[in-house]
């Protein structure tokens, strides 16, 4: 199994909030393969940010193993880390997190102005690219004040992308967005997945979102309960087509 | 990380607010604008005074009378007729150090040529006075001993006093002026001086023979000054002790108390005003530079108010592979960018409010190059430093929890 890109080993992760301990993760076993799309599901409250954030490198399990690509994680410090993130680590938010009153390109460009190995023109390039494959590239020059949720985490997405990431890892990333722009962000991530064999990692709370993945995790107080392969698996952009379409939902999607 | 990048980020954060940040930096603006300002003002009066100082003549050294002062309180008027004819005498015969020694005494008076008349002053010397004093005879000539001897109706004409008494094209040179009602033939005109630093017009003078002055209009024996050159400037204070000891040894006093007389030299004088203006000068620093740290504090206000404004930007900022010291480095880049902007716009205001005040006010200014390089070290220095709380707490935020936070 050389193809494993997460790895994850009898993971705990407790949290102190005054003389209380939370144990928001309990003794987590995973292993997602590269090109694996998987969805973490579970009730709120579950741990599944928690295990997201530990695999995102935000944050250090309290025990347990964890490698990303082969590297054990517990060796790093906080700098190495931050380039870790940089460099192999892609997040879509929930909130999309877009920097205010800069550009969808400007955005896009970020994670680039942390690696200095870039420079200046390959990472307009790269960004340029990035937002090419979210189709956005009419968009490029807005601000995020002038851009619909849909568009905005398309841009947070063309931002994951943008440095070429080994893993995708999005939390609740459609929970903003309404039915049919949901679908959309998914059939985006999806052509990701199948196109460009990217690895994505995909908390969410729905059933549907869920069956438009490979595999599903769920979570339960902190422990995996239950781990499944998808049988049936929808393509959101066949659900799309079923959706019903009125004049309201066209003009929001074009203008 | 490359500082290239770190400053772009800096710039486009600041840019994205650009009302504020050029609030924060007014604060700076005007701190740095009145420092400049104010240096330049109080230099440009020190100079002045210096410029003074060799139009008047570096090394003159010159001796009033003083009335006794003990303890501070004045002991009688009778110091003030303490100077003879006969200490000039002894100072030129046996004061090494000094080269020209020459009395002064002066009538103040209307001078009065046909229907025209002017209140001057009149200044009776020898023939060394002018040389003391950095006059010079532009045309005509200087009286000669014989007529000091003779007590001479003649004297020369500062361009003043020759501009307001005599219509125009009349040449001063021959005419015959009246002083306090004594006739007094013009022999030469004085070459323009202009005014002091004191704003006195040095060219509203009549100049004569200090017998003519003692005699015909003073009616006295004694003499209000003794006017002299020491050799040199450096030689001025070795001058200074040896009259001193003439005068003392002349008026017969033994304690330093008892002197009736004062012998001060230009230097010294300059040195005090210059000292004054010192003082002055810095107390204007001093309160400019308060403005500045002002302008600091707010720069850290901002600058910690926007570190929490723009916690979930960090968190994001880290979450992409920003390192603590990348956070760190581009708060203290918007701080040092901020205050270092402020001092250069107001380096320019500066030096638009000295010229303006300069050239409105008539007062001297100086714009030192070192102020200006000073002020801005001391803004890159401010941004640092105040910059640095701010952005030290928001390289030590946490991803996670600036990306939660509200
Ligand atoms: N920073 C923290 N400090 C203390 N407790 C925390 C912290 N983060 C998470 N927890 C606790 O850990 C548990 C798991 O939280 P987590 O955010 O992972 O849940 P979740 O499955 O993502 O829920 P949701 O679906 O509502 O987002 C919860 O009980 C939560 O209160
Ligand atoms: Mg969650």
């Amino acid at each position: 199994m050389n193809n494993i890109i997460i790895e994850v080993e009898n993971l705990k992760k407790d949290f102190y909030v005054g003389d209380v301990t939370v144990r928001a993760l309990k003794g987590i076993n995973l292993q997602i393969a590269k090109g694996e799309f998987v969805a973490i599901m579970g009730a709120s409250g579950s741990g599944k940010s928690t295990m997201l954030n530990i695999l995102g490198c935000l944050e250090k399990p309290s025990e347990g193993e964890y490698k990303l690509d082969g590297v054990s994680i517990s060796a790093l410090n906080k700098n190495e880390l931050a380039e870790l993130r940089n460099e192999k680590l892609g997040f879509v938010f929930q909130s999309y997190n877009l920097l205010s009153r800069t550009s969808a390109l400007e955005n896009v460009e970020l994670p680039l102005f942390y690696n200095s190995r870039v420079k200046a023109k390959e990472r307009k390039e790269r960004a340029i690219a990035a937002l090419e494959s979210v189709g956005l590239l009419d968009r490029m020059h807005h601000m995020p004040n002038q851009l619909s949720g849909g568009q905005q985490q398309r841009v947070a997405i063309a931002r994951s992308l943008v440095n070429d990431p080994v893993v995708i890892l999005a939390d609740e990333a459609t929970g903003n967005l309404d039915t049919r722009t949901s679908y959309e962000i998914m059939e985006l991530f999806q052509r990701l997945n199948s196109d460009r064999g990217k690895t994505i990692v995909f908390v969410t709370h729905e059933p549907d979102i869920a069956r438009l993945t490979s595999r599903n995790i769920i979570f339960r107080d902190g422990w995996v309960v239950r781990e499944e392969q998808v049988k049936d698996r929808t393509y959101a952009s066949e659900i799309i087509k079923l959706l019903p379409v009125d004049e309201l939902d066209v003009k929001i999607t074009k203008s | 990380m490359n500082y290239i990048n770190l400053a772009k980020i800096a710039k486009n954060a600041l840019l994205r607010n650009k009302f504020r940040a050029f609030l924060t930096m007014l604060g700076i603006i005007i701190g740095v604008a009145s420092v400049i300002a104010m240096l330049a003002i109080g230099q440009g009066s020190k100079k002045s005074i210096q410029d003074q100082m060799s139009s008047m003549g570096s090394n003159l050294v010159f001796i009033m009378p003083g009335s006794q002062q003990r303890g501070g309180v004045m002991m009688g008027n009778s110091g003030t007729q303490s100077l003879k004819l006969a200490d000039a005498e002894a100072i030129r015969l046996q004061c090494p150090d000094v080269t020209a020694v020459s009395p002064e005494v002066r009538s103040n008076a209307q001078a009065v040529f046909g229907n025209q008349n002017w209140p001057t002053t009149m200044f009776g010397g020898n023939t060394f006075y002018l040389g003391i004093k950095k006059f010079e005879v532009e045309s005509g000539r200087l009286f000669t001993d014989k007529e000091i001897a003779g007590l001479a109706k003649v004297c020369l004409i500062g361009k003043t006093v020759a501009k307001n008494i005599f219509p125009k094209g009349t040449d001063p040179i021959g005419q015959t002026i009246r002083f306090k009602t004594v006739p007094m033939k013009v022999i030469g005109i004085l070459k323009e001086k202009g005014e002091n630093s004191f704003g006195q017009d040095q060219d509203d003078i009549l100049f004569a023979p200090y017998t003519t002055v003692q005699r015909r209009f003073l009616a006295i024996d004694y003499i209000t000054g003794i006017y002299t050159s020491a050799a040199s400037e450096a030689k001025t204070s070795a001058a200074i002790d040896e009259m001193t000891e003439v005068m003392r040894r002349q008026h017969k006093i033994s304690k330093p108390t008892d002197d009736d007389f004062r012998v001060m030299s230009q230097a010294e004088l300059v040195k005090t005003f210059t000292s004054i203006s010192d003082i002055l000068t810095a107390l204007l620093g001093v309160i400019s530079g308060i403005s500045l740290l002002v302008g600091g504090i707010g720069i850290m206000n901002i600058m910690y108010v926007s570190v929490t404004e723009r916690t979930r930007e960090i968190g994001l900022r880290m979450s992409i592979g920003g390192k603590g010291r990348d956070i760190l480095m581009q708060f203290l880049i918007e701080s040092t960018m901020l205050s270092v902007t402020g001092g250069v716009i107001g380096i320019l205001f500066g030096y638009l409010i000295s010229s303006l005040v300069g050239s409105l006010m008539g007062w001297p200014v100086v714009i030192m190059t070192n102020s200006v390089v000073l002020a801005f070290l001391v803004c890159s220095a401010i941004g640092i430093f105040f910059g640095w709380y701010p952005a030290k707490k928001a390289a030590n935020l946490n991803p996670i929890d600036a990306l939660r936070y509200e």
